[in-house]
């Protein structure tokens, strides 16, 4: 079993957050993980990703090679195409629809969603619209992780718990939020079948 | 039980467990963490470890040194371009050696994530004459710590240990073991050896020449440089540090059937590198960074075409490797691979919305139609960013302080309206100095502190110059009439402009100190800083 996730987003919208639910999930079923982070300059605002790998053998490179990624899971669309490169024959992509425009010449909506289309196994949720239903904007990475979580191979419990875990400082109700977020973007990749916009 | 941790601060914990009493250090990317491990670590505020900020790499390597001198095992760590601050201590700290432990730990950044150029520490280690240690995993990272202090107290030599992004910025389980006792003070038994006149430094720089083939034995007997010797005699690899992950990720399960030296310590084992080379047709050298190896390779055997890398253009000059180019290199299978369609387009890192430092940028633009363009000199820091668009207002941004120096080399060749653009923990880093030279001669340059009161682009950390900005150009000499403060924000655009035109004017030194803290401070960081300016001013 070999699982690579590429995680990507615009510095600041929690894609780590996502990677360290992962870990903990996947070190907790005493499965190897890695993953690469990226600090400093490009934090901000910039284009940032994350590579995750999970394994039950010992892994090696801690980058991905390209063409071998299982899924790109994205919090925004353009970020989402910028690794395409990465992307397994047959990979799955499933991202948020809202965009994050902070330049100038940021394509065309349609054009992006008509292009993540043309890759059959796609999944695309106005997760921050949902986020926004449950009262904070800022779950939308959540509801994106619980939209992936029947791809990958951890089971939902150690994700639960990592996620529980990884806010424990925090209050009750954030945790209960995170995992009702977990839990909404579950059921709406259930529901997928096709982005309307 | 493994813990999930960066390579750096598996590293960090390494060091603890190895017996650490202080890490010195100031903030760069790619090594920060390091240092706030040690930092937030309950353990080591038990132990008493040292681990406060220092101004610059120097003052840092030179407390290291300090300490090690004292009889306790110190760490000092900063990202590549650092080491160039620091090499005059680096260099004769070679030459003195050291008593207690000191292992020097210096981050590269190959591919330029957040540096101004790709050197390869290496160069530096092999310079010095020291060893050098190139961790390839996090376990790795941890694990070397403890042999680090080892190999440096039993040579008496400081010892490099070279990590990369790459290794620095990536999570993994590692397993920790138990932490031994610190040194107790125990001054060097000859410490002629740290004072280096001519006479003393003679015989010491004679007792390190020496010791070299003591360091090619202590490579060559390294467990950590391995050699494997397969039937297969095809293709032979020489993988260091990082490399060796992205190589095996190539061959995988076929190990077995490959012939690899996996290089972690320096000075090169040359006997293990013959045997590789003797036993195979070709050798392909994958290394990150500069390749110093290859070069090597090339002075033991005489150039040929048996031996591939980066000079033969087997793998690109420039840039950080990945499992795709080493695969290539290597001969393994080629997926062809998807291009990033073309409707994609780069969005660069950018200044936070409410920046202090952009509002300072839109006073100085105004004023370009003024004073004519390309005047402005820049520094490290987020500020750095103003040499982008839209605001496209730094032209020069060269070496921690140069801003305020190449101001004054400009002035004096007859450049009017030369400005300077730094930082307030750049200030203290390096550009206190620059100052001085300005104001003993009074050059005409306006120099602008944009002061936010953190070292902010490595993550907000605490900067030295909190507060003391105003007092220490007071105590340089900068006249009081010159040394201005004020508050970069939208509502003061008019009046700013007109206090920086007003300074242009003057001719002399000019030090406008503005101020307003980062965005990216909490609340409680914001007050807390103002409470601090306030008792000391």
């Amino acid at each position: 079993m070999h699982t690579n996730i590429i995680l990507s987003g615009v510095g600041g919208q929690g894609i780590l957050t996502i990677a360290t639910v992962l870990d903990t999930a996947a070190l907790s079923q005493n499965l190897y993980i890695k993953q690469s982070e990226v600090h400093g300059m490009s934090q901000r605002g910039g284009a940032v990703q994350s590579h995750v790998r999970i394994s039950d053998s010992e892994i090696f490179s801690d980058l991905i090679p390209l063409g071998k990624a299982d899924i790109i899971l994205s919090v925004e669309p353009m970020e989402l195409l910028r690794y395409i490169p990465y992307l397994k024959k047959g990979g799955w992509l499933v991202t948020d629809s809202n965009a994050f425009v902070n330049i100038v010449n940021y394509p065309e909506k349609h054009d992006l969603f008509k292009q993540i289309k043309s890759h059959k196994n796609h999944i695309i949720l106005n997760a921050t619209e949902e986020a926004k239903k449950l009262g904070n904007s800022k779950v939308a990475n959540i509801i994106l992780l619980g939209a992936t979580s029947s791809l990958i191979p951890l089971s939902e419990e150690s994700i639960l718990n990592a996620i529980k875990k990884l806010f424990n400082h925090k209050s009750e109700k954030i945790i209960k939020l995170n995992i009702e977020a977990f839990e909404t973007g579950k059921q709406l990749a259930k529901g997928f079948t096709e982005f309307v916009y | 039980m493994k813990n999930l941790v960066l390579g750096n601060e598996a590293l960090a914990k390494g060091a603890i467990n190895a017996g650490l009493s202080g890490v010195y250090a100031y903030p760069g990317t790619p090594s920060t963490e390091i240092t706030e491990y040690i930092q937030k670590s309950k353990v080591a505020k038990e132990l008493g470890i040292h681990s406060s900020w220092s101004v610059n790499e120097k003052t840092a390597m030179e407390a290291a040194l300090g300490m090690s001198y004292a009889g306790k095992r110190a760490m000092v760590v900063m990202k590549h371009v650092g080491l160039n601050v620091a090499s005059d201590v680096f260099m004769n700290m070679a030459v003195s050696g050291i008593n207690g432990g000191l292992v020097v730990v210096v981050a590269d950044d190959p591919s330029m994530h957040s540096s101004q150029n790709e050197q390869d520490s290496r160069f530096y280690g092999k310079f010095a004459m020291v060893p050098i240690l190139e961790p390839a995993n996090q376990q790795d990272a941890y694990n070397f710590m403890h042999y680090a202090f080892n190999l440096s107290e039993e040579l008496k030599l400081p010892i490099l240990l070279r990590m990369v992004t790459r290794l620095s910025h990536s999570r993994t389980g590692v397993v920790f073991k138990e932490r031994r006792k610190q040194n107790g003070i125990q001054l060097p038994v000859n410490s002629k050896r740290f004072a280096l006149i001519p006479a003393y430094a003679k015989e010491q720089y004679k007792k390190l020449v020496d010791k070299k083939s003591d360091l090619i034995k202590s490579s060559e007997n390294s467990i950590l440089n391995k050699l494997t010797l397969s039937d297969d005699k095809s293709l032979g690899i020489i993988a260091c540090g990082i490399a060796y992950n992205y190589v095996m990720e190539n061959i995988g399960e076929n190990d077995s059937f490959y012939s690899i030296l996996k290089i972690s310590q320096y000075p090169l084992p040359k006997e293990k590198v013959k045997a590789l080379y003797q036993h195979c047709d070709e050798i392909l050298v994958v290394e990150e960074g500069y390749p110093i190896v290859e070069e090597l390779l090339h002075n033991y055997f005489d150039e040929n075409d048996k031996i591939k890398g980066r000079l033969s253009g087997d793998l690109p000059m420039t840039g950080e490797l990945n499992p795709n180019i080493v695969g290539q290199a290597s001969g393994f299978f080629q997926d062809k691979v998807r291009n990033i369609p073309e409707i994609v387009v780069g969005r660069p890192p950018q200044l936070c919305e409410g920046c202090g430092h952009t509002d300072l940028f839109k006073a100085i633009n105004a004023l370009i139609p003024e004073i004519g363009e390309k005047k402005v000199f820049g520094d490290i820091g987020c500020y750095a960013l103003g040499a982008l668009p839209p605001l496209n207002t730094i032209n020069t941004l060269i070496d921690m302080g140069a801003s305020i120096t190449m101001a004054k080399g400009a002035a004096d060749a007859g450049l009017e309206n030369a400005i300077a653009i730094i930082g307030d923990s750049t200030f203290t880093h390096s550009g206190m100095t620059g100052l001085l030279d300005a104001v003993y001669e009074n050059t005409p340059i306006t120099v602008i502190i944009s002061d936010n009161s953190a070292v902010a682009m490595t993550g907000a950390q605490d900067s030295s110059a909190l507060g003391r900005l105003k007092n220490i150009c007071l105590g340089i000499g900068v006249d009081p009439n010159h040394l201005i403060m004020m508050t970069p924000l939208k509502k003061n655009h008019n009046k700013n402009v007109d206090v920086i035109r007003k300074e242009l004017k003057y001719k002399g030194v000019s030090v406008i100190i503005s101020q307003r803290p980062c965005v990216r401070l909490s609340r409680e960081k914001k007050e807390e800083i103002k409470q601090k300016i306030a008792a000391l001013n």
